[in-house]
Formats: C-alpha cells, sequence, structure tokens
C-alpha cells in the first residue's frame, strides 16, 4: 500500500494543474450523459403523459350514444329515432355478461348558484361505477356518488375541480351547500385534477356530476343522453360493442348489424393507435440515444487519445525513472477511472437537475414532464466511462509497452 | 492492491570492477526505406570511480551509446553486461527494475515533471522502487540539500532556473543510489555559469565516488573527466585515460594529469 497514497495525491495534483484537459475529458461525458438521458426522459415524460391524458377521458371505456337507425328492419322504416331509458341499462347489464361495468349519463346544462355567484355548468347524472370508469378521483376528504345516494335520491353533487375553484375560491367545497336548478346539493367530493386531452362534453374539471335518480326527479328527464360500458380487458371491448348493439337490437327492434342506431366511441382504439405511435417514435428516440452515445463516445475517446498522446512523454519519463508499465498503467487507469467517474456523475446531476426544474417552465401541459429512469441514466453515464475507459487504456498501454527513448520524444 | 514494488536489490557487481563491458555493441534504425546504423560495434569498460566523458560530432552516435547504457534503448546486436549481468534477454519488468535502481539519467532537458514539485520529482523513482513515505521524504529532502536547493524543495520546474532544474534532475538521478549515473549533454541547455555549476556538482560527485559517464560538446567537461572516449560514426576512435579512477586513487586531489 507504500504508493497508494502518493498515486492519489499525484492524481489530485495532476487533474488539478491540467485544468483543460481535465475539463474536456469530463466535458465529453457530462455531455454525453446528459445529451442521451434528457432524450428520453423527454420521451418516457411524454408517454407518460399521453397516457394518462387519454385516461383523463376514461379507463379504456366504449362510450354510446342512442341516436337514429340506418337500416331498415322488420317493416319499420329507417331514420328512426332509438331512445334509451334506464330499464334498457338494466337490460343489457342483465343480458350481455361480457360487460364489465355500465353507466348511464343524463346531461344538461344548468343555473348553478353558490351565495351570490351563478353559473351556467353542464351537469351530468350518473351511477356510482361511472366514477371509476371515468376516472373521476375525489381529493382527500371528498367522495364520488355511491350507491346509498342512488337509492335515496340524495341532492349531492361531485364538482370538478376548476369550477370548484371558481365557486368557492380557497374554501374547501365539501359539505357547501349550492342550488342546482333552484335545489340545494351538498357537495360530497372535488375531482382531483387531472390530465385530459379528450372529452365528449366538456372538460370534467368544468362539470358537476350528481347521482342518476336525483337527476331524474329534478329535471322529469326520462331517457339517457348515453352510456359507457367496458369489458374486463380492453381487447374484448370490441366484441362486446357488437353484442351490445346486438341485444339492443333485439330489444328495440332495429338491425343488429345498424351501427348508427346507437353510436359508439371505442377509446381503446385511440389507445392501440397510440402504442403503436409511441412503439414508433421509442424506436426513433432509441435510435437517437444510441447514435447521441456513439457520438459522445467518439468525442471522449478522442479527447483521451489526445490525453495520451500529450502524456507519451511523461510516461517516457516515468519509464526512464524505473516505473514499470503495470504502474504507469495503473495510475493512467485510476486517473482515467476518477475523470469518468466524476464526469458521468456531474452530468447526471445536471440531467437530473433540469429535469427537476423543467415543470417550472410552463410547458408540461403540451410534453409532459420528463421522466429520467435511474437505469436508463446510469447505464448512459457508465456507457460512456467504459468508452472513455478504454480509449484511454489501450493508448496507455501502447505508449507504455515502447521503449522510454522512443517514448520520451513524442 | 499492491502498488509497491518488490523490496529487492540487484546482485552487487563483480569484484573486478568493471560496472559496464560492452561487447560488440550495435543499434540499427530502422525507418523503413532506409536502415541507419548509429553504432557500429562498441567495445569499451568502465569500472566503478570512472568519470568518463564521451564525445564526437552531433550524429555520431553518443547519444545512442548513453540511452542503451541507460537501458533507455535496446541494441540491436552485441553483449551488454551491467555490474557482470547480461540486459539483453530481460523481460520489461526486470529492464525497468535496472533502470530503476542501477542506473540514474540526467538528461540535455531536464524532462522533470512540471505538475510535481521538485521535492516530488526526486520521490518520483524512489516511489517506483517502493520505498516507503517517510524513507522517501527523507531521502529526496536530502538529495536536495545535497545539490543546494534545500530551499526549493516546493517549487515547480516553471519556477526553477535552468540550472536549478539540471540540479533537481540530478537529486532525481541519484534518489536510487544508482552504480552509475549516466548524463546526456547535461549542460546543453544551461548558460556559461549555470554549466558550470552544473559541472562543478557532478565533479563533487565523482570527488564522492560516483561513476560518471557524460556525454558532452563541453571541452570543460571532458578536461574534467579522467577518460575522454571520442566516438565517430558509431565507432570508438580514441578512448584515453588522463587520470585515474577517484576510488583507486582516493588519496588525490583530483589535479593528477
Amino acid at each position: 500500500m507504500t504508493g497508494f497514497g502518493s498515486f492519489f495525491m499525484q492524481l489530485v495534483r495532476d487533474v488539478w494543474t491540467q485544468k483543460l484537459r481535465t475539463f474536456l475529458t469530463a466535458f465529453g461525458i457530462v455531455w454525453g450523459t446528459v445529451a442521451v438521458s434528457l432524450l428520453l426522459a423527454f420521451g418516457q415524460g411524454l408517454y407518460i403523459h399521453q397516457t394518462r391524458s387519454f385516461a383523463g377521458l376514461g379507463d379504456r371505456i366504449v362510450i354510446a350514444w342512442p341516436s337514429r337507425t340506418s337500416l331498415p328492419f322488420e317493416g319499420l322504416g329507417k331514420g328512426r329515432r332509438i331512445r334509451l331509458d334506464e330499464s334498457d341499462i338494466d337490460f343489457l347489464r342483465a343480458q350481455v355478461p361480457a360487460i364489465k361495468a355500465i353507466s348511464s349519463e343524463y346531461a344538461e346544462g344548468l343555473q348553478v348558484r353558490f351565495g351570490d355567484r351563478t353559473r351556467s355548468v353542464d351537469i351530468s347524472g350518473v351511477t356510482p361505477v361511472f366514477g371509476v370508469m371515468r376516472n373521476l378521483i375525489p381529493t382527500e376528504g371528498g367522495r364520488f356518488i355511491n350507491p346509498v345516494d342512488m337509492d335515496q335520491r340524495r341532492r349531492v353533487v361531485f364538482v370538478g375541480n376548476e369550477i370548484a375553484e371558481d365557486l368557492f375560491g380557497e374554501s374547501d367545497p365539501v359539505g357547501q351547500t349550492l342550488f342546482i336548478h333552484g335545489s340545494p346539493f351538498q357537495v360530497v367530493g372535488v375531482l382531483l385534477a387531472k390530465d385530459q386531452d379528450s372529452s365528449y362534453s366538456g372538460r370534467d374539471h368544468s362539470m358537476m356530476f350528481i347521482p342518476g335518480s336525483t337527476y331524474r326527479a329534478l329535471t322529469g328527464q326520462r331517457y339517457i343522453n348515453l352510456f359507457i360500458f367496458k369489458a374486463a380487458t380492453p381487447d374484448l371491448n370490441a366484441a362486446l360493442t357488437r353484442d351490445v348493439t346486438a341485444a339492443l337490437g333485439g330489444r328495440k327492434r332495429f338491425d343488429p348489424t345498424d351501427t348508427q342506431a346507437v353510436q359508439v366511441w371505442d377509446t381503446t382504439e385511440m389507445f392501440v393507435f397510440f402504442d403503436a405511435f409511441m412503439l414508433g417514435f421509442n424506436v426513433f428516440l432509441g435510435l437517437m440515444g444510441v447514435l447521441t452515445l456513439v457520438v459522445g463516445g467518439i468525442g471522449v475517446s478522442n479527447i483521451m487519445n489526445v490525453v495520451v498522446e500529450e502524456r507519451t512523454r511523461e510516461i517516457g519519463i516515468k519509464m526512464a525513472l524505473g516505473a514499470r508499465s503495470r504502474v504507469i498503467l495503473s495510475q493512467f487507469m485510476l486517473e482515467t477511472m476518477v475523470l469518468t467517474g466524476v464526469g458521468g456523475a456531474i452530468g447526471l446531476a445536471i440531467s437530473y437537475g433540469l429535469v427537476a426544474i423543467f415543470p417550472h417552465f410552463g410547458l408540461s401541459e403540451f410534453l409532459g414532464n420528463p421522466v429520467l429512469e435511474p437505469q436508463t441514466a446510469f447505464l448512459t453515464a457508465g456507457l460512456l466511462g467504459v468508452v472513455g475507459f478504454l480509449a484511454g487504456f489501450f493508448p496507455a498501454r501502447d505508449a507504455a509497452g515502447l521503449d522510454p527513448v522512443t517514448a520520451m520524444k513524442a | 492492491m499492491n502498488w509497491a514494488l518488490p523490496k529487492r536489490r540487484a546482485a552487487a557487481p563483480p569484484s573486478n570492477g568493471h560496472i559496464i563491458q560492452m561487447r560488440a555493441i550495435r543499434k540499427v534504425y530502422d525507418t523503413g526505406k532506409i536502415q541507419v546504423e548509429a553504432l557500429r560495434g562498441i567495445d569499451f569498460e568502465v569500472c566503478r570511480g570512472e568519470f568518463v566523458a564521451v564525445v564526437g560530432p552531433s550524429g555520431s552516435g553518443k547519444s545512442t551509446l548513453l540511452n542503451l547504457l541507460g537501458c533507455l534503448d535496446t541494441p540491436s546486436g552485441g553483449d551488454y553486461l551491467l555490474g557482470g549481468e547480461p540486459v539483453a534477454g530481460l523481460d520489461k519488468d526486470r529492464l525497468a527494475d535496472v533502470r530503476n535502481r542501477r542506473v540514474g539519467f540526467v538528461f540535455q532537458n531536464f524532462n522533470l515533471l512540471p505538475q510535481l514539485t521538485a521535492l516530488e520529482n526526486v520521490e518520483m523513482p524512489m516511489l517506483f522502487g517502493g520505498i516507503g513515505r517517510k524513507e522517501r521524504r527523507r531521502r529526496a529532502v536530502e538529495g536536495l540539500e545535497k545539490v543546494g536547493l534545500g530551499d526549493r524543495i516546493d517549487h515547480r520546474p516553471t519556477e526553477l532556473s535552468g540550472g536549478q532544474m539540471q540540479r533537481v534532475a540530478i537529486a532525481r538521478a541519484l534518489a536510487m543510489e544508482p552504480d552509475i549515473l549516466l548524463a546526456d549533454e547535461p549542460t546543453g541547455n544551461l548558460d556559461t555559469s549555470s554549466g558550470t555549476d552544473v559541472l562543478s556538482l557532478l565533479e563533487e560527485l565523482w570527488n564522492q565516488g560516483s561513476t560518471l559517464i557524460v556525454v558532452t560538446h563541453d571541452t570543460a567537461m571532458a578536461r574534467r573527466a579522467n577518460r575522454v572516449i571520442e566516438i565517430r560514426d558509431g565507432l570508438v576512435v580514441d578512448d584515453q585515460r588522463t587520470s585515474t579512477a577517484r576510488d583507486s586513487a582516493a588519496s588525490s586531489d583530483g589535479t593528477a594529469n
């Protein structure tokens, strides 16, 4: 162990006195690490953001609107209006076993008043399972509509987070009373803010949800505006949609192949498309990442090459003084390891720093927030480190293999 | 992790006093197209306590000879015994040990490591020789004091004059107490007064019993040596002893003709 301390002191001194060289070596690794890490982090962030935004509409649900027939059926003309009420939904729930969850929805813009503030708000009458299907998650201290609310037609309301802020300001809306269509409703929950980039009747953050039973009693509306349903797994949604159409066709007497009588929007298709898109996007990003790594690696190895060339004379002098090549190489490798290690660490720190401050730039709504996966980041830094190390090692080994006189003349 | 080298001294030179024996040493530089024969069969011996000046015109091969003597380069042919032991055929590590323990080398352009202080430069060979930190430091300080730089130990080469740098280099060359000190134009890059200082230092070392081989253009240097070897076109053309070696003339005052 005699020499180790001295080696280390010398290393520290070398690094300190050769600031430019040190800087360039470390910089190559820092740069490569940051570039690749951020590229992949933004890709991942975008993916998560988009997936979550899609999920804002619901958890891979099918949305269906009763509409008009487009085909004649059993003597009935086309263009006939199809209306559904709660009993049809009960029928589907009982007759189509593939349905995992189904909920009706009644919707209308109604006057809402709280204190002296009056707003026109999209009010939806829904069932408890609607909240789960559409990812309507309450903030802490609140809840969504429950079965008892339905049974007893309670006047309770679940409010979107933005309309809640608009009406209630800083105060906690839960437990407060507001008036919908002139009737008092108690707020039982507020929507936890979520990303949502698609909708069919306005964004959830500006809507209010009340029990369907209460809605019917309040407005006298009998027919549902739409209903949503889903199968056990997203890939079964398409088949389930055909089953639902056929079952309703039998009950309401329209052609079971008439896709216009009850129009559907299978949101799973959006996920399928998006997954395909993201796969392509990730391949692209991965390719860019690899290319960046290669470029970074070439940069690092170039620098290491220059460093060794520059130090060949020093290697020659040390050999002339009686250093064995193993000793020279150990020293060189230690130095390279410390440099690449420090470079990698700085690169990681910068990447994590940028990822951490990115949400403050106000671009998150479009790009999402970058997510740096530790294994990616460390792999990048590690790979560049190994490249730098090897790029330094081989020329150094060659230099240490020369006759001292030749090395000193370099 | 054992960074230190084994603490083992090479065998002592044989009793016949020949520290260096060269037989038919040749050195050919192969530049691809042409072959340059720098040394064409050198024969000579050096005894312990001699101060040999190697002179000759530029390109005569005298530096090549010195590099071969110091095992900084490998001969193309011939036998070289250093302290009675053949050098040819030693592996790289053994050669490194020979350079470390047997010879001390002083270069025309000093070859100090610029990022290290004078003290650390002198410690360098002892570091490779596996000498402990405290002992290393003690001997380095002692060595620098001996060459008159006791007050400059923490200076870097850039903060030293040429003469001072060469004295640091001499202290470094002596650090491992080598059997022989080799110097290639040690005053070649120095002004006259620094050159005189370095020359006096070398002469003093000789008086204290060191064996020196110095390649030089400097006639003053050649005059102080006890033996002058002249090289021309890769051959020894003249070999004259002007006085006796120091250890065999220990009582002499060094001015003997």
